[in-house]
């Protein structure tokens, strides 16, 4: 099938500056990332915090300029930053944030935010904009009484739900989740999730879903990319990812995922500091935290290639590992 | 450290070079100098020969550099009622302002401070109520009013001061008080909230519960972190210093800067407007970055903050 | 019948509180006073040429310098023998209309400044930066002064020149408002649903910032008036023979010893008008937005 969006090496660097005189550091917060999402679909993209899942995600709709690469939406080129063509794509795709609360107007009524992106790109007259909106309530699990509601007079579900709504209200091909229910009581996250899902099939959108949480993803994903400081080190179908996973990173985060019934006996520990992107080691940015690390992996960069059909991973101990578990 | 206060330099000398732009723009604007300077009735030969000898006829940017050289050597141009330089005539003018604003100066800090402090301690007190009634006159009454009232019940009804002038010590004494009362009330409430402020954070309770005696706690946490808001509005009198006694010195008729400006912009006195208005442009910008220097001295997280 | 009208009493708890009562237990007492105040003096300036009684330059030769309580001028007469009540309703629209003109345009420039600075960054931000750190040392007073000096007075430059003041208040707000919603707030979400700027800072961007703002007016509202009256006071703002409320106190002074009267009337309304608009800003803060100040 024709991916709907392809990313070609995505680059960004930000620049850090100690002063204003000082000369800028480079970030590099998304380092030559390549990946495609074919309409439909559902990509997890799982990392820890500071691995540059959000800035990809960001770069994937466009909100965020590439530095070096390119993206292609149904193989056209993404037109650039706050144009008028930029503008109108936003009709097609769409993005789902963190913290519902900052993501809407406080001082505008639900039932209005839902129905902006219509008002925006001109979609429909005041009544099917009307009728739409509470199609897109109901959709949402919202009661149709909510719709004259401000949004700090709703709970965090039902503010999340809201933004789902809006996000939904031009019909994108394209969905982006940054972490959508992190900030939900874990009560609450499934309920969410499941709605996604259920939404996402129903409307045949292809989602890009963000999170640091590998339960939420194995749920919802259909494949997943595991990314550690601006690269991606792993990437497979959500089965193979979660039950037989190669890079030594990939390992320790499923090790540590909590299964019912089973004992954490098997799990490895990540040792070391977290990552920091501004002081990126040499090599293969894991090697200071990776249990097989050899003089090699500190000199040079794996790249990231192909392991077995439909699946790659960025590591040099990976050939050793697959013939270990042959 | 130094990358700040080069910042702030940098900020400083961007400032003044705005002020001298926005003189030389508006001296310009307001019509030919030439004519200006020599009035309707002059034959055009002479207006040439005018425009030539301060080289009105070359283009505007040398016009312009050749404005900001002569500022630079001190020639702010010849006062056309006088017909002395208007650098001296300014500068001649300088100790008469002094002479008020330094003591009207000195009473804010001597009684607004400690007396806003004392209210911070001592709330409801009959200081504290005086403190927030002073204010509220120093931010309503404007200082011509409180001047007129001044001369009002002490000149004209009792007869104690003299009305205007300049002679004794007795003709400094309503206008020093006209200029420090609204102020000694600000200062008073400013230095009054930043202590209540400061004595409920929890480092002071910190301090305290520590067992450090009280009076360590006030004068080693609480008043130097206070300093800060007040530091700023000091920084504003001290730069006020020549600029502050425009309407006092017109009230009393004192022979003093801000009296000068009076009569130059009602006589249209260009070169002088501009001297004063450089002058006192220069003492701002000089104390705002004692000021700033100042709070990078008593804060260290300012210091950190500005570099990056 | 007593249990029936028992149950009507708790259908509707508060059922005789009236509209007066209503008020009166949310407003204190001197905000109360600040805003039967204010709303006088805007219905004297609106309602100027109906309440004069005379003609602000009719003179009455025979009635020169009458005291207040003289029957016919009731604030008595200047030395022209003019009404100082007529001159007083005239001064307080002449007065009001300018820092009210001012205060507009000063919030219009100033948030327009801000915006442009949060939406542009870079090289717009600094020279907004420039144009604030000029106007903080320049004293306003004397900015005005050096203007009028070389462009002379009319009506129409001080209101200009008045607009002004205390515009980097208004820029400084707008502009740390607008950034922190565009960094990741609902701004940002806006843009990303492919609205137009226009769209992002006028309906969403300002109705949030609006309160804020307003409540910066009430700060600036006053400081005006007295910077307008000072102005006058010294000849150099409203001139005559048009009048405003510092200009009287300016020309009464000459008159100090012998009719205090044409002084201290116009001296006093600004002195209450000023003090109504604080406590009634302050107030209004406290109510609007906690976060200010």
């Amino acid at each position: 099938m024709k991916p709907l969006i392809e990313a070609r090496n995505l680059v960004r660097i930000y620049e850090m500056r100690k002063g204003p005189f000082s000369r800028p550091q480079p970030v590099r917060a998304v380092d030559d990332i390549s990946l495609s999402v074919v309409p439909g679909e559902t990509l997890g993209i799982v990392g820890e915090s500071g691995s540059g899942k959000s800035t990809l995600g960001r770069m994937l709709l466009g909100i965020d300029a590439a530095q070096g690469g390119e993206i292609l939406f149904e193989g056209r080129r993404m037109p650039p930053l706050r144009s008028p063509e930029w503008r109108a794509l936003r009709a097609r795709m769409q993005l789902v944030y963190q913290d519902p609360l900052a993501a809407l107007d406080r001082r505008l009524t639900i039932a209005a935010q839902i129905g902006e992106p219509l008002d925006i790109h001109q979609i429909g007259s005041t009544e099917e904009r009307t009728a739409r909106i509470r199609e897109l309530m109901d959709a949402v699990g919202l009661r149709p009484d909510q719709a004259g509601r401000y949004p700090h007079e709703l709970s965090g579900g039902q503010r999340q739900r809201a933004v789902i709504a809006r996000a939904l209200a031009t019909q994108p091909s394209l969905l982006v989740c940054d972490e959508p229910v992190s900030a939900l009581d874990v009560s609450i996250q499934a309920q969410v999730v499941n709605m996604l899902r259920d939404l996402q099939e129903q409307n045949g959108i292809a989602m890009v879903f963000i999170s640091h949480d590998l339960k939420v993803v194995r749920n919802i994903a259909d494949r997943v990319a595991v990314m550690y400081l601006g690269k991606i080190v792993e990437e497979g179908s959500s089965d193979t990812i979660f039950h037989s996973p190669r890079h030594p990173y990939t390992q320790a985060l499923v090790s540590s995922m909590p299964v019912p019934g089973k004992r954490l006996e098997s799990r490895v520990i990540l040792q070391g500091e977290p990552p920091n992107p501004a002081a990126r080691p040499s090599g293969c940015a894991f090697h200071p935290r990776c249990p097989l690390a050899t003089d090699l992996c500190r000199s040079k960069t794996p790249p990231l290639q192909q392991i077995d059909a439909g699946r790659t991973a960025a590591c040099h101990a990976v050939a050793s590992h697959a013939a270990l578990a042959a | 450290m130094v990358q700040f206060v080069l910042t702030r330099l940098l900020r400083a000398v961007i400032t003044i070079a705005a002020v001298v732009t926005f003189a030389f723009v508006v001296l310009r604007m307001s019509g030919d100098p030439a004519q200006v300077m020599l009035g309707p009735d002059v034959p055009q030969e002479s207006v040439d020969a005018f425009r030539r000898a301060w080289g009105l006829d070359q283009p505007l940017w040398i016009q312009y550099l050749a404005y900001i050289k002569s500022i630079f050597t001190g020639d702010f141009g010849v006062s056309m009622r006088d017909k002395a330089p208007a650098i001296d005539l300014v500068l001649e003018r300088v100790p008469a302002t002094l002479q008020l604003t330094l003591p009207a100066l000195l009473l804010k800090l001597l009684i607004g401070i400690p007396a806003g402090v004392y209210a911070a301690f001592h709330r409801q007190s009959v200081t504290d109520r005086s403190v927030i009634l002073l204010s509220i006159l120093g931010f309503t009454i404007p200082s011509f009013v409180l001047g007129l009232i001044l001369v009002l019940v002490f000149a004209v009804t009792l007869g104690m001061l003299p009305s205007g002038g300049q002679g004794t010590w007795a003709h400094t004494v309503l206008p020093i008080l006209t200029m420090s009362i609204g102020g000694i009330g600000i200062l008073a409430r400013f230095s009054r909230s930043a202590m209540i402020e400061v004595m409920g954070q929890p480092f002071i309770r910190t301090a305290s519960a520590k067992g450090l005696k009280w009076r360590d706690v006030v004068w080693g946490h609480a008043l130097p972190n206070a300093a800060i808001p007040i530091v700023t509005i000091v920084g504003f009198m001290v730069g006020s210093l020549i600029a502050g006694a425009v309407v006092v010195e017109s009230i009393f008729s004192w022979p003093g800067i801000g009296r000068l400006l009076v009569v130059s912009v009602t006589n249209r006195d260009l070169a002088v407007v501009q001297c004063i208005l450089l002058i006192i442009a220069a003492a701002m910008v000089i104390s705002n970055l004692a000021v700033d220097l100042l709070y990078g001295w008593l804060d260290p997280r300012l210091r950190s903050r500005a570099a990056h | 019948m007593s249990s029936v009208n028992l149950a009507d009493r708790q259908l509707s708890p508060r059922p005789a509180l009236g509209f007066i009562s209503r008020i009166r237990r949310q407003v204190p007492v001197s905000v109360g006073l600040g805003i039967v105040w204010l709303a006088a003096m805007v219905l004297i300036a609106i309602l100027a040429d109906w309440l004069r009684p005379y003609g602000i330059t009719a003179m009455d030769l025979t009635s020169r310098l009458a005291p207040p309580g003289t029957p016919g001028h009731w604030l008595g007469t200047d030395e022209l023998g003019r009404d100082v009540l007529s001159r007083l309703i005239q001064s307080i629209r002449v007065s009001l209309v300018i820092a009210f003109g001012a205060t507009i345009i000063s919030a219009v420039f100033g948030t327009a400044l801000g915006f442009a600075a949060a939406q542009f960054r870079g090289i717009v931000e600094h020279l907004v930066l420039v144009l604030a750190d000029f106007q903080a040392a320049l004293p306003f007073l004397i900015m005005s002064l050096a203007v009028l000096a070389f462009f002379g007075s009319s009506m129409m430059l001080l209101v200009c020149l008045m607009g002004f003041y205390g515009w980097e208040r208004y820029a400084r707000i707008a502009r740390g408002l607008a950034i922190s919603a565009g960094a990741q707030g609902y701004a940002a979400s806006v843009v990303q649903l492919g609205a137009t700027p226009a769209r992002v800072y006028f309906r969403h961007i300002l109705p949030n910032v609006a309160s804020t703002l307003i409540v910066s007016m009430t700060l600036t509202f006053p400081e005006i008036i007295l910077m307008e009256s000072g102005l006058s006071f010294l000849g150099l703002g409203v001139q005559p023979p048009q009048t405003s409320l510092g200009n009287m106190v300016g020309f009464g002074r000459e008159y100090l010893t012998n009719a205090p009267w044409i002084m201290l009337a116009p001296a006093a309304v600004i002195m209450l008008t000023t003090l109504a608009i604080s406590l009634v800003g302050d107030w209004l803060r406290d109510k609007l937005d906690p976060t200010i100040r």
